[in-house]
Parts: structure tokens; sequence; C-alpha cells
């Protein structure tokens, strides 16, 4: 091998590792709900390439109001779903819509767009 | 004081009342023993009718106030827990929890606690109170602090739980409960509170739509002119970087000559631009997604075209870092040809994306706008969303019925294709349920409305088609475990590919290794793969919803693919539910007895006696007598002393002759001989059916038998669900014997019968572990737990009652080739998933190793980045495509 070969191989394993590591090794930190004077716990959810924030805590057995708030039109994120509470809702552009459920379980559960290109946790303790 | 009788709405003195009854924590009053037997026989559906939630009728009464709160999160023992939540308070004095309906029953004093406690306990307790949302329309504001001058004004407002104001759009949300009887005071409100003007917003509905619909053309338009953008610049740039290949232009722009530079740089320029303008999205999309570490389409795009522009720039100011001369090239023209194919293949991806949820916007778009409503006895033409419940509504011929309700007056045929799927028209008369949306044809007619808003049949129709179109097929969450995996692991393979090609492949090794890695860049489709399932299930669940079948998840759409086993109820669901003339024997010796003159009996007579006689009484069996004539046609005759014998029969005088009607008991009484019409009485009660004896002048004429009757297309539906391979399973409470005669008229051969209601479950159970796919076919109501247990609960829908809760699948036309037709989607809709989800995995898995070159070692192929890019742009098309082709099935 010649020296130029070794380099571009070690450039590209380096490539890799720092591709792995960006994606898939660095945990998020999640965003806590404040609980609102109505008694839901509450959070605005900027969707825009993704879920600003997008991993989520809540606490089990109180209601929750995501408000989803879409400010891009790429039809992709158009929609949101909370499949494990059975819940979906449409985002038109520029509009707040609030999606409500109740955490009746604990764990992570997902929030995605219909595709499963966005994604957001939600973790439920 | 004068109150309602809830059932037929007459106008009735409490203290004058024919019986009352509680239910509920509510008192009713009735005006008859008919409206009576009627409200015993399903109390709850007309309590929850009367107690009106969701409409907010203003109850005027002094002391305790009634109001029932729509609540939705019911766990299991959740009833009880809400109840004490909401008793703990003060001046609650009664709460009852209906976890099925979703309502809670409170009784309050208004002086001590307010309806917004009310709420608030609700929500301590861990459930969701659904309060009621409208939109408020505001102009003339001036100042920054309108906003909380409005929201203030508004939450001023006894009843109303919060107010937001959006200065953007000038609308205020306001979120009101129930009770709110007069929305015009919200109105007021605004504008007492300074000079504004406020007027209704116009609802979520087809405005909406359209604004939606005007944001997919913009978006479609914007990415037109994209892609015209590209491809004029793309044109000549195609042409001027294979220059060699034309004759002129090669002796224009020889090879290393200070001319092609110039060439070059003005192409660099060019592409640069295209990148910019056209592929501006790629390049904002990968960068939210960096922002979120995660990749996207549009980040493998982006990675591919801005790769091959760097190395060619790079190429072109710096030609001596390259180690040979034969590295110096440029790849402007994929950047600039790939952005443009892409962005085109999003422009048809947008315009296919629109056809796949029409079926929803049809639904919308058949909501009436306007009502004709009975008002201090004017008829008024007002907006649809101000009909209240019990408001009276009147109707025209060609018109639309605006919303659900019962006819109280008039008859006529309607046609509710839109709704049912059913194409023929629906006779109506006094009594019968009309669903709003569908049109009224022949007469013209008044009904009561029963359900306004959004409890109509058709904004539950179209909430549950979004929210099943909004949920998942179960395999799609494979699906979504290898997407989160595959972009990063095609920029993984890309750099792999890059490397292996550097180190081992033929010289010129980096301008090899660069084209493998941006096309494997390229023609990696992501979105191919996340769009197969949704547009499927959109189409599938939107075709369903036309044709009057509602599934209520993508769960229930992929189990019911699987069913190999059909457990249908009889009675409702195979048979009819009602009784109904079955048998007229005319006793064999009268007609020999006759004189020669006199003409001899036949079933039209007895028919006509019996039926004539019948008209008065309202008893279900005297019913079923008289719709049997009316249905033959008979003309009935006038009745003289009419006279009920309680747990006999009925006698009266018809055309001068005594008529006699009931069982034997009556004819034993009377004395009257029946000869070998006890022996027939017998055999038709051994076939389930129940035998009336009729006599004429104190002889006996003949039986005239009444039994439930099959549905005329059951025995069409269940062949048809045999023939698709489906067991066929009948279960009933009824004898061995009556199940058997319906399970013989209609084909089924295997009958569960006699099975006590909650035993049906256990039944279903049962059969599952068989290791069968159960599905249970039941009218919602008493099958509840059969349905839920069974994989497939698919209630019989009744007219506007289509949440059915323990259901999967609602059919709301009553009729079992629903059942058929239902089946036959769910294979149409899952098949089609599959052939895209095979489509997408096959290109990529295909695409993607070609890309890399595996090709190359053995037949010297290698995909050029222009074709990578005519490929990703086109399999999302035909993914799209594949499903819109399924919007061409049809029920057969």
């Amino acid at each position: 091998m010649t020296p130029d070969k070794i380099f571009v191989t070690l450039l590209g394993l380096a490539a890799i590792a720092a591709i792995v590591w960006f994606f898939w090794m660095v945990k998020k930190p999640g965003v806590k709900a404040a609980v609102s004077s109505s008694g839901y716990q509450e959070l605005m959810v900027l969707v825009k390439g993704g879920y600003t924030p997008d991993v989520i805590v809540v606490e089990k057995g109180k209601p929750v109001r995501l408000n989803f708030v879409r400010s891009e039109s790429a039809s992709c994120s158009e929609m949101v779903l909370i499949p494990d509470f059975q819940k979906s809702a449409r985002l038109p552009e520029g509009e707040t819509v609030s999606v409500e459920f109740m955490p009746d379980k604990t764990g992570e559960f997902e929030f995605q767009c219909q595709m499963g290109m966005l994604r957001g946790k939600l973790i439920v303790e | 004081m004068t109150i309602h009788d809830p059932m037929c709405g007459m106008e009735i003195d409490p203290k004058d009342a024919f019986a009352t009854r509680q239910h509920m924590g509510q008192t009713f009053y009735f005006c008859s023993q008919a409206c009576v037997e009627k409200f015993d026989a399903d109390p709850h559906r007309y309590a929850s009718v009367v107690s009106s939630a969701t409409t907010g009728i203003a109850e005027n009464a002094s002391g305790p106030l009634r109001i029932a709160l729509p609540v939705s999160g019911f766990r299991k023992s959740g009833g009880p827990a809400l109840e004490g939540a909401l008793r703990a308070l003060s001046g609650v004095s009664k709460a009852t929890a209906n976890a099925k309906e979703g309502r809670v029953f409170v009784e309050y004093d208004p002086s001590s606690v307010t309806v917004a406690d009310l709420l608030d306990a609700v929500r301590g307790a861990g459930f969701t109170a659904d309060g009621q949302a409208m939109r408020l329309k505001v102009s003339g504001l001036y100042c920054a602090e309108c906003v909380t001058r409005i929201e203030d004004a508004l939450k001023a407002v006894p009843d109303v739980l919060d107010a937001t104001m959006n200065a953007a759009t000038s609308e205020v949300k306001i979120e009101y409960s129930p009770v709110v009887g007069d929305l015009s005071q919200l109105t007021k409100a605004v504008e007492n509170a300074g000079p504004y003007k406020a007027a209704r917003a116009a609802e979520a509905s087809e405005p909406e739509m359209d604004k939606e619909a005007q944001t997919v053309e913009k978006e479609y338009r914007a990415l037109m002119r994209k892609w015209w953008f590209a491809a004029i610049i793309g044109t000549p740039t195609m042409i001027l970087s294979y220059a060699s290949f034309f004759p002129v232009l090669r002796d224009w722009f020889p090879r290393g000559s200070s001319a092609q530079w110039v060439l070059w740089a003005v192409l660099g320029i060019a592409s640069i631009t295209v990148m910019a303008y056209s592929g501006s999205q790629f390049f904002t999309g990968m960068w939210e997604g960096f922002k979120h570490r995660s990749a996207n389409m549009h980040t493998l795009i982006a990675l591919g075209t801005s790769v091959a522009w760097l190395y060619s720039t790079i190429a072109l100011l710096f030609p001596q870092i390259f180690p040979s001369r034969e590295f110096v090239d440029v790849y402007y023209d994929v950047t600039v040809v790939v952005t443009g194919l892409v962005v085109l293949g999003l422009a048809m991806e947008i315009k296919a994306k629109g056809r796949t949820s029409e079926a929803i916007k049809k639904l919308i778009g058949l909501q009436a706008k306007t009502a004709r409503v009975v008002r201090d006895g004017e008829e008024i033409d007002i907006p649809v969303e101000e009909v209240l419940v019990n408001d009276i509504v009147v109707v025209r011929p060609g018109e639309k019925i605006p919303v659900d309700g019962e006819v109280i007056e008039g008859q006529s045929a309607v046609d509710e294709s839109m709704i049912t799927g059913e194409s023929l028209p629906v006779s109506k008369k006094v009594g019968d349920e009309v669903i709003g949306a569908t049109i009224n044809k022949t007469g013209a007619f008044k009904f009561r409305t029963t359900k306004v808003g959004k409890d109509t049949a058709l904004s539950n129709i179209i909430r549950l088609v979004q929210d099943a179109q909004g949920s998942k097929v179960p395999i799609q969450r494979i699906v979504d475990q290898v997407s989160t995996y595959f972009t990063p692991a095609v920029m993984i393979l890309a750099v792999i590919g890059f490397v292996v090609w550097y180190d081992f492949g033929p010289s010129p090794a980096l301008t090899y290794g660069l084209i493998v890695a941006v096309t494997t860049l390229i023609i990696a489709c992501p979105c191919a793969l996340g769009m197969a399932t949704p547009m499927s299930l959109t189409t599938g669940i939107g075709l369903g919803a036309q044709n009057g079948i509602l599934i209520r998840s993508g769960v229930s759409l992929q189990t019911a693919e699987k069913l190999n086993t059909v457990v249908l109820d009889k009675t409702g669901t195979i048979t009819k539910g009602q009784p109904a003339v079955t048998d007229i024997v005319v006793n064999g010796s009268w007609n020999m007895e006759l004189s020669i003159n006199q003409p001899p009996l036949t079933d039209v007579d007895l028919l006509r006696f019996a039926a004539s006689v019948e008209r008065g009484s309202e008893h279900p069996l005297a019913l079923a007598i008289v719709e049997g004539a009316q249905a033959r046609g008979i003309k009935l005759s006038s009745v003289e002393t009419f006279d009920a014998i309680p747990g006999h029969g009925v006698s009266a005088k018809v055309e001068g002759r005594r008529v006699l009607i009931g069982n034997l008991k009556l004819m034993d009484r009377e004395g009257i001989a029946l000869g070998d019409l006890e022996e027939k009485s017998k055999s038709l009660a051994d076939d389930g059916k129940t035998p009336m004896y009729i006599a004429l002048d104190n002889k006996a004429a003949g039986i005239i038998a009444v039994a439930d009757t099959v549905k005329e297309d059951s025995k069409a539906a269940i062949a048809e669900l045999k023939k698709m391979g489906l067991e066929v399973v009948m279960i009933t409470g009824d004898n061995e014997r009556t199940a058997k005669t319906i399970a013989r008229q209609v084909g089924v051969e295997r009958v569960l019968a006699e099975v006590l209601p909650q035993d049906k479950a256990h039944n279903v159970q049962k059969l599952q572990l068989e290791g069968k796919k159960v599905a249970m076919v039941g009218d919602g109501i008493n099958d509840a737990p059969a349905l839920a247990q069974a994989d497939i609960g698919m209630a019989i829908g009744t007219g506007t009652d289509v949440a059915i809760e323990a259901s999967d699948i609602t059919l709301i036309k009553g009729s079992l080739t629903g059942v058929v037709t239902a089946i036959q989607l769910s294979r149409a809709t899952m098949r089609n998933v599959y052939q895209n989800l095979a489509g997408a995995f096959i290109y990529n898995s295909a695409g993607i190793p070609i890309a890399l070159g595996v090709l190359y070692p053995f037949f010297g192929i290698l995909l050029s980045p222009i074709l990578a890019g005519l490929a990703m742009a086109f399999s999302s098309v035909t993914v799209i495509s594949n499903a819109n082709r399924l919007k061409s099935w049809k029920p057969a």
C-alpha cells in the first residue's frame, strides 16, 4: 500500500466513526413538560426539519398537551403521529395544533411524521 | 310546566304523564305505553340524547343544575375514581360516570361550584375533559393591548374556559364548556370590549382544506420554477461538459486549453446558482436535520451534489495538487442535472400525494352549509354550526339534510350513498333516523335534530378516517426501524465505496472513487421506503369510507387481511332483527264449508283482517302484521269495537265480521275448534316462528306466523365469504332448532346456539384457541365484549351511530356485504402495501450495490450519477402512483 492509500483509508475510517458517533451515539437531553394551570403538562414543539425539542419527558397519569407549530412547507412533516397513544394530527403550516393524550403507561415512546423521517421520543416516567 | 317526552317529543305535563322512568340520575316522562316501552328497550340511547352534552341547551332551571361533561381517558376502574373526585367538590350532589359513552353526569349547585371547577376536578383526577372550541375572526384591532383586552373580555363570560388570540390571523380561539347556550354572547363580549367586529371564523372544514390545497399548489409551483431553472441551465451544461463528443465544440474547447478552463469556470458558476436556487431545500433540509442529529433524503442529495461540485472546483482551481492530469475533470453536469431531476421528482410527488387524500376532502365537502330551522314558529336559514339539538329542521326535495335527526313529519326517499355506500334511496317516515349530509330526494319533511356539530355521523366519520389515516400499519414499525439507520448507513457505504475504489480500483482511482461515492449517495431513496405504507393506507382507508366502511386503524387493516374465520351474530346481523310475517295458513276446512256463491278465503283476506285489527295496537308482533300487509299493498279496512284482551290477544269488528287474533288461550276461552291448525301451529313454533290464530265469526280461519327474517343479501354475502376461503360461524342465543333453520337458509354450517350474551366473548376465544384469526360481526351494543375479544370486531352500524367503541371496523350500511367488502378492501390495500415495500426494498437493495460498483469487476458496469438521480427521482413517484392505483379498486 502506498502512503496515500493508507492515508485515504484512515480518513475513511475516521469519517465512518464520525458518522456513527454523530447520528447514533450521542444521547439527546430530554425536555420536561411543565404543568400548566389547567392541569395539563404542556409543551411547545417546533416542527422544522425535526422536532424541537425532540426528547420530551412527561409524568405518568397527568394529561399531556403538546402544542405543535410547523414552520416549514416540506410535506414530509405535515402530520405528527404518536402511535402508542393512538394520536395523530395534521399540522397546517404556521398554526398551533394541540395534541392531547393521557400517558397511562411508563416507558419510551416515539412520535414521528407519517413517513418516519422526523422523529422524537416521549419518555413517560 | 310542560316537558318533552324523549321518545316522540310530545309536550306533556309531568303530572299527567303515562309513566315515568329514572335513568342516569334523570327523570323522563312519557305520553304513552308505546313510548315507555321503546325507552325501556334501550334507555341509554335516548337518555344521552336528551341530556345534550356537547351542544348546549341553556337550562334556566333554578336549584341544582345537571350537566353532562364529555370526558375521555377512562381506564378500567376509571368511573368510580372520577365520580369520587367530582363528589368531593362542595356543591356537587351527584356524579355518575359512564365510561362507554365517555360522559360524566354531574348535578351541581351553580352558586357554589362553577363548571370550570368541575373541569379542573376532572383533569385533576387524570381525565381529559373535552371542551368545545370555536374561533372568532375579529376585525378592528388597532393596538398591541387589543389582544389581551379581547382575551380578558372573553374569559369574563361565564363558562368560557380559555381564550387565546392570534394577532397575526386576527382570530381568537375560545374554549368553552358545553353548557354555553348562546354563542352570540361571545361575539357580543368581543364587540363590547372595544371598537371591534367579531364574526365566526370558518370552521376547520372546507375553507381549511382549500387553504391546504393552496399551499400544496404554491409549493408545487415553486418546485416547478426550480425545475425549469435547473433544466434551462442544465441542458447547455450537459452539452458543454461533453464538448469533446461534439465535432465543432471539440475544436472550440480543446482539452487542456485556456478556452476550456474558462468554459469550466462558467459552468462552475452556473451550477452553483442552480444548487443555491433549485437545490436550496436540500441544504436547508440537511442543516435542519443535522441540528437534530438526523439525516434524510435532503442530506444525501445535498452531500452528493456538493461533493461533485467541490471536486470539480478543486480540479479547476488547483489542478497541481492532483497526482496526474487525468484526474483533472469536472462534474458540474452531475450537480445540475441531479438537482433538477430530484426537484422534478418532488414536484410530481406532491401532485400525486394530493390525490391520495381526496377521499377525506370529499367527505369534508359533504357538509351542509345552512339549515332551515323552525324558530319561534318561523322558518329561518341559519349556518349549520348554529343548529342546536332538538331544533326542528325543514328539508325540501333536492336539499341536503344538514345534521342528524329523527323524522317527525312527512316522508321521503333519501339518497344516503355518500355515507353508507348504499346506492338505492332509502325511504324515510316518521320516527326514522336521517343522517346529516345525505340528500333528500322526493318529499318534504321535518325532523328533530339529535346530533349536531362534532357529534354528527359525518363529523365522526371524518374524525375516524383522519385518525385511521394517521395510524400505522404494524409492518411500518419494521420499516421505521430500518429507516432510522438507513441514511447514515448509506453515507457510511459511500465512504467505504470511495476508500475501496481508491485503494484497489483501476486508474484513475480518485475519479472512480468519487463517482461511486456520489452515485451511492444519490441513488439511495429513503423516501420510497418511508412512503410505501402510509400512501397505501391513506388511500385504502379513504376508499373504505366511500364505501360505508370505517376502518379504525392500520392495525385493523393488517389484521383483517389475515382473517380466516368470521363469526356472525344472528339477530340483527344475518337477520333483520325485527319480526315480519313469514307464513299465512288458511284453515283448509273453512273453504270446504262454503256455499257455491261465497268467495273462498285467501291469504290476502286473512292478512287484511288481521292487519286492520292490529293497526290500533303497538305490540311488535302487531306492527309486523301491519307492515306485512302494507308491503303487499293491501288496503286496510276500518275497525269498530277494538278490544285488547291482555295475555290473550285482541278482538274487533271489521267489515261486519267479528275478528279474533291471539294465542291458543284465546281460542280456548272463546271455545273455537282449531282442528288441524293446532298441529300446523306447533310445527311453525318449532321452526322458531311465532304463530297467531285468527278466527272469523267464532270459526277458526287460519294462522299468521311472524318471525325474524333473513336480510335479503345475507345469503349472497355468506357465499362470497366462503368463496374467499373464510370459515363462517353463526352465534346466537336462540335455541338450536331456530338457529339451524336460519343457518340452513343462509348456508352456514357451523352454528353456536344457545349462547348467552355474556358467553359470546368466551366462544370467540375458543375459536381463537383453535388457532384462528377471528372476526366477530355484531351490532356493537349487546356484543361489545365479543367484538373486543375478536381479532377484528366489526359493528354493523345503526344509522348515525358510527363511532362504536368496541369495533375495529364499522359497517355503516347494515348489510353483510359490507363484511365482504371490508375484507376484500383490506386484502387489496395490504397487497398494495407489500408491493410498495417490495418495490422500495428491491430498488434500494439493488440500486446501492450497483452504484457501489459490484458489477464492475464482472461486467464493467458502473452507474452514472445522472442515471442514479433519474432513478431516485422516479422511485418515490412510482410508489405513490402505485398507491393511487388502488383508488380504481371497486367492491366486487
